[in-house]
């Protein structure tokens, strides 16, 4: 999809919409799909490393912090670009990466709440969000010196939900790796894919981190766990109201025989 | 004496001139720093030391008249151009070097009156008429007569009217009268418009319920008072949450599909007597989702958050920490790990039953607390200690069966097995499952 794609927009002229139905063309770009889900599992993270013998006062660590597909996928495919906010004893502490993979490396001494803002393309959202994470440089139990072969990696998995979004949007991003859709109501016509709103995309070229220089330190994440666990308290949860049934039941029964007692 | 007796309170160490040489150099000082105009002990309160910002300069303190005037006071008639009689008053005034004040008396000016308008009796017959014909002329010449007396103060005027009227109904036939004379006599209708009694009739119903409001605002309670502002503030959230709901559902018509979809797996075996989330409540789920659609693009942790806050909405604190309590003894973790859709639909669900939970707990603990019944089961401590559930270790896969049936003296009534220890029977141990 996303090669076709490509070969219409080299023209360099922004094509016209062929093959709708009827319809103004703006109105149907800025249609949104009710009921459907787009979201697109993230995980934003730091790894740090210890410089060991080459630490200085003032450069004791080698750190890098990006925003990441949780499978490795490309990000590109929503997202423009991501603003780093570093703490402002950096030299111009706003760092901006306007091209996949979302990752901003650095050389410091000190732990700080990162910034971090995400701008993603027009026909996705134009609105911007913001998430921080935690600088960790040193590990949370002291362990002996700090090796510089095994970084300190903190990572916390997220979601970017777009709800209704955009059947532009959508087409573009179905069946896409990085993204999931939910499920799309029947009979719903996506338009195909390629249109000027979304050019920012196909400028960019493209970056999944699956073969990151770093990407053997990166964490999987899984929900199986913490699913089994939910559906299991929520079992025990249920086992609790067992006595507060059994006790209406016991009261209604009550009733019952009251009821039927009086017509003597 | 002087700044040494603080220190001494202080157990500061004093200034490092020995003793012979303070006690030289302290008379020489204070007989320098002492400032007339102030006693000796006055000033050494401040601690002999002067204010190191600029205050009253000492000189003003005392300071003696002029020399060069001669003041005298004398008992003088007074002249005012306020009183119309001859009546000659008189009081103590301030002369100056033999020259009495001139001008007229200082407070003359401010002897205002109202123009109260005068009608002839012809124009009384031609407009003024009362047409309730309640008012007789005679009776409206008494009150504007009363009302140029007394410069409009009606209270003054409606005890001193012959017969017995109100306030509003004097005012009101008053400011009618005038209103028409106005218009009778103005040329054109248009000079008359910023007249204040034309721009602003007064309306003798509304100068009522004013008042009435007013004694009402007056005599409440303070009780009332808080009340009130309870009542307020639910409203207010009430209005913003609807608005919140009605804004987004007007565009998207399956607002309610949304809410069916979070809520995807609720199970119908939660018992009768169980508190159905309230409509104040649905109503708070539907404004949340609506505001995160709204926004076009969030995050899932902010997701749960918001819906987590809207089902905590209508409940206190302590029940909120008592739900996170729960969590924790079972385990669960108050933010997911790893908060994909299912997992936080899960979560949020999770919340909800245990929330609904305690909530039947209480209920059964304050029904149960008014029966005859009291002894041990009504004895509940209910301590931020207690628990719904006690914290074991979670051990899944171990499958023990339900040992014995929760004892209780509850309204079914079993004669079977009373056992007090079982304070709580609704303490269910993670093992009996």
């Amino acid at each position: 999809m996303e090669d076709s794609a490509v070969e219409i927009l080299s023209a360099s002229t922004p094509k016209p919409r062929i093959g709708i139905d009827g319809g103004d063309d703006n109105k149907n770009w800025r249609r949104r799909v009710n009921g459907v889900e787009v979201s697109v599992p993230i995980v934003c993270g730091s790894i740090a490393f210890y410089r060991g013998k080459k630490a200085k006062e003032y450069r004791t660590h080698n750190w890098t912090v990006y925003v990441r597909g949780a499978t490795n996928e490309d990000l590109g495919v929503v997202i423009r670009k991501v603003i780093f906010h570093l703490h402002p004893s950096f030299k111009s502490p706003t760092r901006v990466v306007d091209s996949p993979p979302f990752t901003l490396s650095e050389c410091g001494w000190g732990e700080f709440k990162i910034d971090i803002t995400i701008f993603f393309h027009a026909d996705a959202c134009e609105r911007k969000l913001e998430l921080s994470h935690l600088l960790k440089l040193n590990p949370e139990i002291y362990s002996g010196p700090q090796s510089p072969n095994v970084p300190v990696v903190t990572e916390s998995y997220n979601e970017i939900v777009f709800p209704d979004p955009f059947e532009c949007f959508l087409s573009r991003v179905n069946n896409h790796p990085a993204v999931h859709v939910s499920k799309l109501p029947e009979g719903l016509n996506l338009p195909p894919p390629g249109d000027a709103d979304d050019e920012s995309y196909y400028k960019m070229k493209k970056g999944d981190t699956k073969d990151h220089p770093l990407s053997h330190w990166f964490l999987k994440f899984s929900d199986a766990d913490e699913l089994f666990r939910l559906t299991a308290t929520r079992q025990k949860v249920y086992a609790a109201f067992l006595p507060f049934v059994q006790a209406d039941i016991a009261k209604l029964k009550r009733q019952l025989v009251m009821v039927d007692a009086q017509p003597e | 004496m002087g700044g040494t007796d603080a220190k001494d309170i202080l157990g500061l160490p004093k200034t490092p001139l020995s003793l012979t040489q303070e006690k030289k150099s302290r008379p020489q000082k204070e007989s320098h720093r002492k400032p007339d105009g102030i006693s000796r002990e006055v000033y050494a309160l401040t601690g002999g030391v002067a204010p190191l910002m600029p205050s009253i300069d000492v000189t003003h303190l005392k300071r003696p008249p002029p020399h060069d005037e001669k003041v005298a006071w004398q008992w003088l008639p007074v002249k005012s151009s306020a009183r119309k009689d001859d009546l000659q008053l008189y009081h103590w005034v301030r002369v100056v070097n033999d020259v009495p004040p001139t001008g007229d008396y200082s407070f003359a000016k401010y002897n205002k009156s109202v123009d109260v308008l005068k009608y002839t009796d012809d124009e009384y017959e031609n407009h003024l008429t009362d047409p309730v014909s309640v008012w007789t002329k005679e009776e409206t010449d008494q009150l504007f007569e009363l009302c140029e007396r007394f410069d409009l103060r009606f209270t003054v005027i409606a005890d001193r009217f012959p017969l017995s009227r109100t306030v509003e109904e004097l005012k009101d036939r008053y400011y009618s009268v005038t209103r028409a004379l106005l218009r009778a006599r103005a040329q054109s209708p248009a000079e008359l418009a910023n007249h204040p009694l034309i721009k602003e009739p007064y309306d003798m119903t509304r100068d009522r319920e004013r008042k009435r409001a007013l004694s009402m605002v007056l005599s409440q309670s303070r009780h009332q008072e808080k009340k009130d502002a309870e009542i307020l503030a639910e409203a207010k959230r009430i209005t913003e949450m609807r608005l919140a709901a009605r804004r987004a559902a007007e565009p998207d018509v399956p607002a309610n599909e949304n809410i069916g979809s979070v809520s995807p797996s609720s199970n119908s075996q939660l018992p009768a007597t169980a508190v159905a989330p309230s409509t104040l409540t649905m109503a708070d789920y539907a404004s949340t989702l609506a505001s995160l659609r709204m926004l076009h693009v969030y995050l899932r942790t902010y997701g749960l958050e918001q819906m987590v806050q809207a089902a905590s909405s209508a409940v206190g604190l302590r029940t909120i920490k008592r739900v996170e309590q729960t969590l924790q003894d079972l385990g669960v973790n108050l933010k997911p790990k790893v908060p994909t859709k299912t997992v936080c639909d899960e979560h949020l669900e999770l919340r909800k039953e245990i929330l609904t939970l305690l909530n039947l707990q209480k209920q059964y603990k304050e029904s149960e607390g008014s029966s005859h019944r009291e002894g041990t089961y009504a004895a509940m401590p209910d301590t931020p200690k207690d628990r719904v559930f006690a914290s074991e270790p979670f051990s899944f896969g171990a499958e023990r069966p339900i040992k014995k049936e929760p004892k209780r003296k509850g309204p079914g009534r079993r004669s079977d097995t009373p056992s007090p220890a079982h304070k709580r029977p609704r303490k269910l141990k993670a093992s009996d499952l």
